[in-house]
This record gives structure tokens, C-alpha cells and sequence, in this order.
């Protein structure tokens, strides 16, 4: 297969879901069916996509496949002499796995909702929502530069708006749609300004030339501060998607959409946009600029961490046990062990996206009970749930044996080098406590949903195993959490396919000062030798070697330990866990209330923008309504002027005139009678007078 | 013994005149309207007539009076024709009360 046909397969597998999308849009009321089309659709576009990834990864897995063409050509610009921006796709190995990972689990979750949005009154229009986004994830995932990344980066928030917000006539939905919508834009705003600091400085907007400029030494503005100030500012907006620290509220909200939305939307796909972003722009990091997406995701996994905790909304547990992996994502890019996140990324969005079907599945046969209170002992009446459950759960959990286990390992092997080399000992261990609470708080889940006697024996009773087109795609998702897609070494992914053939880190392009001192070559020929793939000093390679062994004995101790105390509390019930709640109450309720981070953004940021917002209300109220109004008076004064003169003046002067010709005429019309004997008397009268005056005689 | 002069003539051709005139200006019946009109021609005729007799200016004043006799009788003729077909049209013959043009 030819690499142009390669290009024009992605360019059909991006649009295709676009079709689908307007198709049941426009004609989705006339034909309630049309929904099995966009699922069709999303099919072909997954059978593509392996292809793609096929084709990819067996004859061009060294090479990176681009198709652009130039958008527009300004020869005149005001600043410099020419700009041109280009768009275009390009298609690396970590574009077609993500495609691949994209396009099945969006096929999945749309065979999944056949049955699960069954008897919605807006059913197809929801197919429709999932059809765009899928378009803009695609988007996303294939471009070549960060204008269309920017494009499908809002198309994403706006669909994922739509979905959040699919029941609006909860207010609470369309609250969840809009908070989501309005954090995302906090971030995308830094992102905006990232990337027109980079646009100012190199007049494109594509990557590669991008890392070609700072890679000759050409910097925004000269300044090494601006490099990483452009890197920290593009990461804002990873922070929105993919709801790190700060940003993070809107995710756990988001929970309000349906929950095969969750499962496509706020686990697998767009969520891992943002760390998509900070892989494309991993290049161009500095080292500060690492430090601080390495503290963020850090602080995220173990703030998100605690909070699940104590979280009793089934989907409540997995959006912070989503939002605390994202965190150790982005950690993991933070530093530096590049090639794990992106498993991370891929592993996660297996084992999660099953997770949330799991419990949209659980959700279903409950009659929409989401609270795990209210739940127990559904292991005997949903095997199939269950089992598929568990295996995703052993996954998150780090388990050897399960995708998880690898691609985590390798995260945490790489915050303890990073620790080591750097001294930021911190950051390893708020990885390994958090490796510990996922452990336990996925096990909580599990046992408390699935284990023990029935709590609610009413919901309980008519629970059942879901149908088909549910259990399949959990079958499928499970399947793929299990680790020999990945690796043949249960323990070890360095051997794997996944992370010695497809993925490699590229090398960096920034400055040499810049740098962490381990991502410095540690000879000139080191730089000859591995040029193109990120250039490691020999120490690093000997730290990830010696900190292989170490995190993986300790996750494994962590993970043990956290499924062991879950079990002791919940299953065994040695002790007890409300006892335990009462004895540290305010810790208990810090948790529980989630930090209180809501409350405290109530009270500062939108207390703030309220206050402001107020500020600036009476400003437009009183100050610029008031020169307006004034104006407005002015006008009126003299237009009142002018219309009495107009009227008592000038239309007086004319009905003077008027009235006055009127006058004379009605005072003569009476002599017009129009009977001819009144004239001839007027006549002869006149005659009569005329005689006597000028007396002819 | 009574001398019958020029100013005798001149008066019953006032008189007439004035008779005419009045027909004229009271009657609202058109034809007598046109006897008024007829009265006042032969008012006239009258003074030419007399001024011929007893002026200084030949036979022409008589001439003239057969011309109006003549130019009366034409007249007579075609008003009389107009006053029936106004009665044909209206159903009257009252001169105040033809003004359709008026309006």
C-alpha cells in the first residue's frame, strides 16, 4: 500500500464519522432507524483504521507519513514578510494506534448504546452527538499542527457539551454541561495564548517545523523563558481536557451524561486528548516546563486519589479514579518516561472504558441506581459483568498479568529514576501512595458492588445479566486489558512490540541548557548514533534499569496492600469502615466533600467573577448608560426645540397661508351659485352702477 | 292733442326691457325664461326701430330689427329644442334645479 493511499484511507476514516453524523442529524426524525447507519459507519471506519494500523506498523513503523497542503498563503502579512499555514495530517505510529484505540472503543460504546439509550426520546440525535465526536477525537489524533488541533480541540469540548448536557431537563445535567464547557475554556485560553506565542515567533503552526526552528536554535523572542513559557501555556490546556489539578471539577460532574458517554468521552477518548497534546508537544519541553506538568499530574492522581476514597456513586468513583490516572499520565510525561504515558494512555483506555460500561451495565440492571450502598452480591446474577469487571479492575489495580501492571510500572520505574537523578523525591512517592489508594478504593468498588449480600433486596430482585449487544463490547474491552496484546513478558514491557518496535520517545529539540541533565546526550557520538528518538545520558538508562525491579516490588506490595486492607474492611468486615470514618471525621468529610474544592471555587473564583461582573454591570448601568441616556437627552431636548418651532412656526405660517386662501374663497363661493339668473342680476345691477359712475350720458 | 315722440318709443322699450329682465330673474320655469329673453330682444327691436324713425340714420336700425326677428326665431327654435331635452332627460324644467355640473 502506497503511502498517498495511506493519507487518502485516513482522510476517509476522518470524515466518515462526519457523514454519519449529518446524515442522522438532517434525516434522524423522518427515519427512526438510521442510527444502525451511524453505527455501521463507525465499523467501517474501525475496520480502516486497522488496516491503517496495520499497514502502518508493519512496512512504514520507522517513518512518519505526511499529507499537507497549504490553507493560506498571505505574501503581505503586516508583521514579516510571508505567512502561509498549512494543513495536513501526520501519520506517525502513535496517530494510529490512538486511531485505533479511538475508533474501537467509539464502535464499541455505539453497539453498546443500541441497548442501553433504548426508548429514549432523543435516540437518534444521540447517536448523531456521539458521530461528531467522534469526528473531532479523529481530528484531533491525525493532525499535523496546532491550528487544527486548536479547531477539534473545541470541537471536542462542544460535543462533549452536548453529550453531558444530553438530558437537559435535569438541571443538573445541563449544569454539568456547562461547568464542563466553561473549565475546559479556562485552560483552552492558555492554550490559545501558547499557541500564538509560538505562531508569532515561527509564522506556522505544524509541528515539525516548529521543532526544526528550535532545534537551529531560533527560540520565541530569543528568550529560553518564552520556550517554556509557550510549553506551560499549550499544557494549560491539556489541564482542561484532561482535567488536571485545578481544572479537574468538571470531570467528576460530567457523570451526569449518560454512562456510555462517560465510558467514550470522560475515560477512554477525549480526557486522553490532553495528554495526546502534551506527547505531540513533548519535543519543545523544557526542563522547567516538565517539572511543572510533572508536579501538576502528581498533585492531580493524589488529590483525585484521596477523594475516591470515600466517593458512594459508583460513577462518581471511576470519574476520580479517571481523573487520578490522567494525573499519572501526565506525570509520567512530566518526567520524562514518555513511552509509558502513552501506554499508560492506551492501556487505561481499555481497562476504563470497560470499567464504565461495567457499571452503566450495573447501572442498567438496577433501574439507574448508581449507588454502591444500595448494591451487593450481583456477582451471581451478572457473571458477565462481574468477571469483565474484575479483570479491568486487577488491571487499574496493577496486577501482574493485566495491561495495567505494565504500563504503570513502568510510570512509577520512572518517577523513581526521575527521582533519583533530579532529587524530587516527592514526586515517586505521591506515585506509589497513589498506586496503594487505587488499589484499595477500585476494590472497595468491586466488593461493595458485586460482593456480600444484596443491601436493597427490591432493586436486587430485578436485576439481571445484560443483553448481548452490552456483555459483548465489556467481553471485548476485558480481552484487551490482559497483557499479551501488548508483551509476551507478563512482567516486563521492555521486550513487548508495543514499546520496542511502535512507540519511541522523540528526541528533544530544545536547547542543550534547558534541559534536565539526564535528557542531555552524554557524547557528541551518543547524539550521532540515536538521532531522531529522545537522546538519554547513559545514567538515565542505568537509573531505569536499576529502578525497574525496585517499583515493581513496590507497586506490588502498594497494590497488595490496598486490596488486602479493601478486603479486610469490606469483605471479611474486620473492621469497620464507619467506625474508622467516625474516629478521623474531618478527614473523612475533607474527602468526601472532594477537598472542598467546589465550595472554595464558589467562594473565590466565581464569587470573584460575580463581584466583577457586578462591578463592571453598574459600570455599563450607570456610566455608559448614563452618557448614552444623557445624549439621548440632549437629543431629545433639542428635537423638541425644533418640533414646536416646526409646528408652531413654520406649519403656523403655512396654515396661516392656507386658512387665509380658504378664508377669501369661502367668502367668494357665495356668489357663485351656479344659477343663471343670479348672474344676470349681478349683471344688470353692475350695469346699473356702471351708468351711474361714468354717466355715459 | 297727444304727440307720440321718440322718448314714448324709448320707455315701453324700457318698460319691456325691465319686464324681461324680471321674467328672467324670478320665473324658474325655462320657458319662461326664454319669453323673458324674447321680450328683451323685442325691447330692443323696438329702439332700433324708433331710433330709424326718428334718428338720423337710415333704414339700417329697421334692417337690424328683421335680422333679430329672424335670429330670434332661430333662437326660440333651438332653446325650445334644448328645454325638451332637458325635460326628456330630468323631468323638469326648473333652471335652479338643472345643476348637475356643479358637482
Amino acid at each position: 500500500m502506497s503511502e498517498s493511499l495511506l493519507i487518502n484511507i485516513c482522510i476517509v476514516i476522518l470524515f466518515l464519522p462526519l457523514v454519519g453524523f449529518s446524515t442522522v442529524i438532517i434525516l434522524g426524525k423522518k427515519i427512526p432507524k438510521l442510527y444502525i447507519f451511524e453505527v455501521t459507519i463507525l465499523g467501517v471506519a474501525l475496520l480502516l483504521s486497522i488496516i491503517v494500523a496495520y499497514t502502518k506498523l508493519t512496512f512504514y513503523s520507522t517513518k512518519n507519513i505526511i499529507g499537507a497542503f497549504t490553507w493560506i498563503t498571505m505574501s503581505n502579512a503586516p508583521v514579516g514578510d510571508s505567512i502561509s499555514i498549512d494543513l495536513g495530517m501526520k501519520i506517525d505510529n502513535i496517530t494510529v494506534l490512538m486511531l485505533f484505540v479511538v475508533n474501537l472503543i467509539s464502535f464499541l460504546v455505539h453497539v453498546y448504546s443500541i441497548e442501553y439509550m433504548r426508548g429514549d426520546k432523543r435516540y437518534t440525535r444521540y447517536f448523531a452527538y456521539l458521530g461528531i465526536f467522534t469526528f473531532s477525537m479523529l481530528g484531533i489524533v491525525l493532525t499535523h499542527n496546532l491550528l487544527m488541533m486548536y479547531i477539534f480541540w473545541e470541537l471536542v469540548g462542544v460535543s462533549s457539551y452536548l453529550l453531558i448536557g444530553f438530558w437537559f431537563e435535569k438541571k443538573s445535567a445541563a449544569d454539568a454541561g456547562k461547568k464542563a464547557f466553561i473549565v475546559n475554556r479556562i485552560g483552552d485560553i492558555g492554550m490559545f495564548i501558547g499557541i500564538l506565542i509560538l505562531f508569532t515567533q515561527y509564522k506556522t503552526f505544524t509541528f515539525d517545523t516548529i521543532y526544526q526552528q528550535i532545534a537551529s536554535g531560533n527560540l520565541p523572542f530569543g528568550s529560553n523563558g518564552w520556550l517554556t513559557a509557550a510549553g506551560i501555556l499549550v499544557f494549560l490546556g491539556a489541564v482542561g481536557k484532561s482535567a488536571q489539578f485545578p481544572l479537574h471539577v468538571w470531570l467528576p460532574d460530567a457523570m451526569e451524561g449518560p454512562t456510555p458517554v462517560s465510558a467514550l468521552i470522560h475515560a477512554a477518548t477525549m480526557v486522553a486528548a490532553g495528554v495526546y497534546l502534551i506527547i505531540r508537544i513533548f519535543p519543545m519541553l523544557t526542563a522547567d516546563a516538565m517539572l511543572v506538568i510533572a508536579v501538576t499530574g502528581a498533585v492531580t492522581s493524589l488529590v483525585a486519589a484521596t477523594i475516591a476514597l470515600t466517593q458512594n456513586d459508583i460513577k462518581k468513583v471511576l470519574a476520580y479514579s479517571t481523573v487520578s490516572q490522567l494525573g499519572y499520565m501526565v506525570m509520567s510525561l512530566g518526567v520524562g518516561a514518555y513511552v509509558f504515558a502513552f501506554f499508560h494512555l492506551v492501556t487505561h483506555a481499555f481497562f476504563k472504558a470497560c470499567l464504565f460500561l461495567g457499571s452503566g451495565s450495573v447501572i442498567h440492571s438496577m433501574h439507574h441506581e448508581q449507588d454502591i450502598r444500595n448494591m451487593g452480591g450481583l456477582r451471581k446474577k451478572m457473571p458477565i459483568t462481574y468477571f469483565t469487571f474484575l479483570i479491568s479492575t486487577l488491571a487499574i489495580s496493577g496486577i501482574p498479568f493485566f495491561s495495567g501492571f505494565l504500563s504503570k510500572d513502568g510510570i512509577l520505574a520512572g518517577t523513581l529514576a526521575f527521582g533519583k537523578l533530579t532529587g524530587h523525591w516527592l514526586i515517586p512517592i505521591i506515585g506509589f501512595t497513589v498506586a496503594g489508594l487505587t488499589a484499595f478504593y477500585m476494590f472497595r468498588l468491586v466488593i461493595l458492588t458485586f460482593h456480600g449480600e444484596p443491601r436493597d433486596h427490591h432493586k436486587f430482585e430485578h436485576a439481571h445479566e445484560s443483553p448481548f449487544v452490552m456483555a459483548a463490547p465489556l467481553v471485548v474491552l476485558a480481552a484487551l486489558s490482559i497483557f499479551i496484546w501488548y508483551t509476551p513478558n507478563p512482567i516486563g514491557a521492555d521486550q513487548g512490540w508495543f514499546m520496542k518496535d511502535w512507540v519511541k520517545a522523540p528526541s528533544q529539540v530544545t536547547p542543550l541548557e534547558t534541559r534536565f541533565d539526564f535528557m542531555k546526550p552524554s557524547s557528541e557520538e551518543a547524539k550521532a548514533e540515536v538521532h531522531g528518538e529522545v537522546v538519554h545520558s547513559v545514567e538515565y538508562t542505568e537509573t531505569m534499569h536499576w529502578a525497574h525491579y525496585p517499583a515493581m516490588v513496590m507497586s506490588l506490595i502498594l497494590a497488595g496492600l490496598g486490596i488486602l486492607i479493601a478486603f479486610m474492611f469490606y469483605q471479611w468486615k474486620k473492621f469497620s469502615a464507619d467506625k474508622l470514618a467516625d474516629k478521623i471525621k474531618p478527614l473523612y468529610n475533607f474527602s468526601l466533600n472532594k477537598w472542598y474544592l467546589d465550595e472554595v471555587y464558589d467562594k473565590t473564583a466565581i464569587a470573584g467573577t460575580l463581584i466583577f461582573s457586578s462591578i463592571l454591570s453598574w459600570f455599563d448601568n450607570k456610566i455608559v448608560d448614563g452618557i448614552v441616556n444623557g445624549s439621548a437627552t440632549v437629543t431629545k431636548f433639542t428635537s423638541g426645540m425644533s418640533g414646536w418651532f416646526d409646528t408652531y412656526v413654520v406649519d403656523g405660517f403655512v396654515n396661516f397661508t392656507a386658512f387665509f386662501s380658504g378664508f377669501i374663497g369661502l367668502s367668494f363661493r357665495r356668489l357663485q351659485t351656479g344659477k343663471v339668473q343670479t348672474y344676470i342680476v349681478f349683471i344688470v345691477f353692475a350695469v346699473v352702477i356702471l351708468f351711474l359712475i361714468f354717466k355715459p350720458f | 292733442m297727444l304727440h307720440v315722440g321718440l322718448i314714448h318709443f324709448l320707455i315701453i322699450s324700457a318698460f319691456l326691457f325691465s319686464f324681461g329682465i324680471y321674467g328672467i330673474v324670478t320665473r324658474k320655469n325655462a320657458v319662461m325664461v326664454l319669453m323673458g329673453i324674447e321680450l328683451i330682444l323685442n325691447s330692443a327691436n323696438i329702439n332700433f326701430v324708433a331710433f330709424s324713425r326718428y334718428g338720423n340714420f337710415g333704414l339700417g336700425g329697421q334692417v337690424i330689427a328683421l335680422f333679430v326677428i329672424i335670429l330670434a326665431a332661430a333662437e326660440a327654435a333651438i332653446a325650445l329644442a334644448i328645454v325638451l331635452n332637458i325635460y326628456k332627460t330630468f323631468a323638469n324644467v326648473n333652471v335652479d334645479e338643472i345643476d348637475h355640473l356643479k358637482e
